[in-house]
């Protein structure tokens, strides 16, 4: 099973929890909000992923199974 | 030079307003095809939409009918043309009000909607009424059991966004969301929600009735049929032009009267869209085929010739602010990210920029791609980026000398007074 970060962008606030706990795959712009490397996460990435979903004080930080929560070709897009 | 054809299917040229005996008289009442047969007839004709995404309007539909498994589903006509260049929905649905509202019927029962909704900005009053009117006509004569309403939302960029318009509908602010569910699978009132470009509603209606192989005998293969073009900025007679999709910018912008000087630039698809010079697409098709390798597709239809005697850098800073305080103020990247780029670049553009300023955009502009519940903040930087290789000699020039002889000229683009509200 491939897990994946994502953040849900209107939940989160720029708190930063996120990229002290996984520099490894969470960095911040310049303005304080993540930018998430969505590839899947090997599994010694995994245990830290969690804890950072887990420590994030909105519960933007989420962890999906599957294929890219990126992939965006889908029905109305901006139609 | 490909000739290109100016095929008036859905707006002709000086058309009065139809109604609904007008209608008829033209067009004979409305065909009955049942789901599967209007389906596969969608299938065959090519037709994609006309909001901007150019999405393949069977799909979308059979992704909504998927999803109902037996529930109702709801559909809601876009006509809202929030891009501030556009006019061409407002054109259709002026003169041919019930070419839409049969589309928008034809919808409701291939989905199996019992609702459905015309969703237009607060400000298009007239046009609210247009619609009005027509739907009264129909009720008085028509057997159709769709209950169609018209709803108005907020005069903002983001508010013509398919999740947008589907908060609005379901009673709340008309502000985008974080996808998936989308529509098709979660919209309003959390049923399958169909959102649909009036353009695209008009083509469904033809197509119903003279069906797939007449829309494809004007086109290109794989775009197929007319498009309605807003042809604006340095031509002697901005208006809406339908054309098919093997016309040139050239014979486009002749059909609009020709240009006013010499065009250096063009910005296709409107705000959301790309520069690009204007020698560079002059000889081309609007399909998407001919334009792909650009990097550029006409999307809503906004064609905006910038003359040489005017000025790009003056123009996209003043978009890119308006822009920039569209956002919804939702992601961060997005109401924080933007107005910051937009302020970099407009020192840039006044010749108050560091050095660096350049290279920081360009970082910032591949910072925010894709980090918004919408798309805002990708059109605004695309438009942003194109700006940045189109002018770029401009662009240097202002940032060392602190603007040009044309940036005092009057806008070419016209920026829309700021709506406060979401409703």
């Amino acid at each position: 099973m491939k897990h994946r970060l994502r953040v849900d962008p209107i939940r989160c606030n720029a708190h930063g929890m996120c990229v002290e706990l996984l520099p490894e795959r969470i960095r911040m712009d310049d303005w304080g909000y993540p930018i998430i490397d969505s590839r899947p996460l090997s599994f010694d990435l995994l245990a830290h992923a969690r804890r950072a979903v887990g420590e994030c004080p909105r519960a933007a930080l989420q962890l999906v199974v599957g294929d890219d929560p990126g992939s965006r070709q889908r029905p109305g897009d901006a139609d | 030079m490909r000739a290109g054809t100016l095929v008036a299917r859905l707006v002709p040229e000086g058309a009065a307003p139809e109604n609904l005996e007008d209608h008829l008289e033209r067009f004979g009442p409305r065909p009955r095809p049942r789901s599967s047969e209007l389906l596969a007839a969608l299938d065959a004709s090519g037709l994609r939409g006309r909001g901007g995404a150019e999405f393949p309007t069977a799909t979308k539909w059979r992704a909504v009918v998927d999803h109902a498994q037996g529930r109702d589903t709801v559909v809601v006509a876009n006509a809202a043309e929030c891009e501030p260049a556009s006019f061409k929905d407002r054109t259709l649905v002026g003169v041919r009000p019930h070419l839409v509202l049969d589309g928008l019927e034809h919808a409701a029962e291939t989905v199996g909607a019992r609702r459905a909704v015309v969703y237009m900005s607060r400000s298009h009053e007239k046009l609210r009424h247009a619609f009005q009117a027509a739907i009264v006509e129909r009720r008085q004569r028509s057997d159709c059991e769709v209950f169609i309403e018209v709803l108005a939302g907020p005069d903002r960029y983001v508010a013509g966004e398919e999740t947008a318009i589907v908060a609005r509908v379901s009673g709340r602010l008309a502000k985008p969301r974080v996808v998936p569910p989308r529509p098709f699978h979660s919209g309003v009132g959390g049923l399958p929600t169909l959102v649909q470009n009036v353009e695209t509603l008009g083509h469904v209606a033809l197509v119903a009735r003279h069906g797939p192989d007449w829309f494809r005998s004007v086109g290109t293969r794989q775009s197929p049929g007319t498009a309605l073009l807003t042809v604006t900025g340095g031509v002697a007679q901005p208006g809406v032009v339908e054309v098919a999709h093997d016309a040139t910018f050239e014979s486009i912008v002749a059909w609009a009267g020709g240009t006013t000087g010499e065009p250096a630039a063009i910005l296709v698809g409107g705000y959301f869209g790309r520069w690009i010079g204007a020698e560079r697409v002059w000889q081309r098709g609007i399909d998407a085929e001919s334009l792909r390798s650009l990097g550029v597709a006409v999307g809503a239809g906004v064609v905006a010739v910038l003359p040489a005697a005017a000025c790009g850098v003056a123009e996209t800073d003043r978009v890119l602010s308006f822009l920039a305080e569209q956002s919804a103020g939702q992601c961060g990247p997005c109401h924080v990210g933007l107005p910051a780029i937009a302020d970099m670049f407009h020192r840039v553009a006044i010749g108050r920029a560091r050095p660096a300023a350049l290279d920081m955009l360009s970082r910032w502009c591949s910072d925010v791609v894709g980090r918004g519940a919408c798309r805002h903040p990708d059109g605004a930087v695309q438009f942003l980026q194109s700006a940045l290789q189109t002018f770029a000699a401009d662009v240097r020039h202002h940032a060392r000398a602190g603007g040009c002889r044309f940036s005092d000229q009057p806008a070419m683009l016209t920026i829309p007074s700021n709506h406060r509200g979401w409703w």
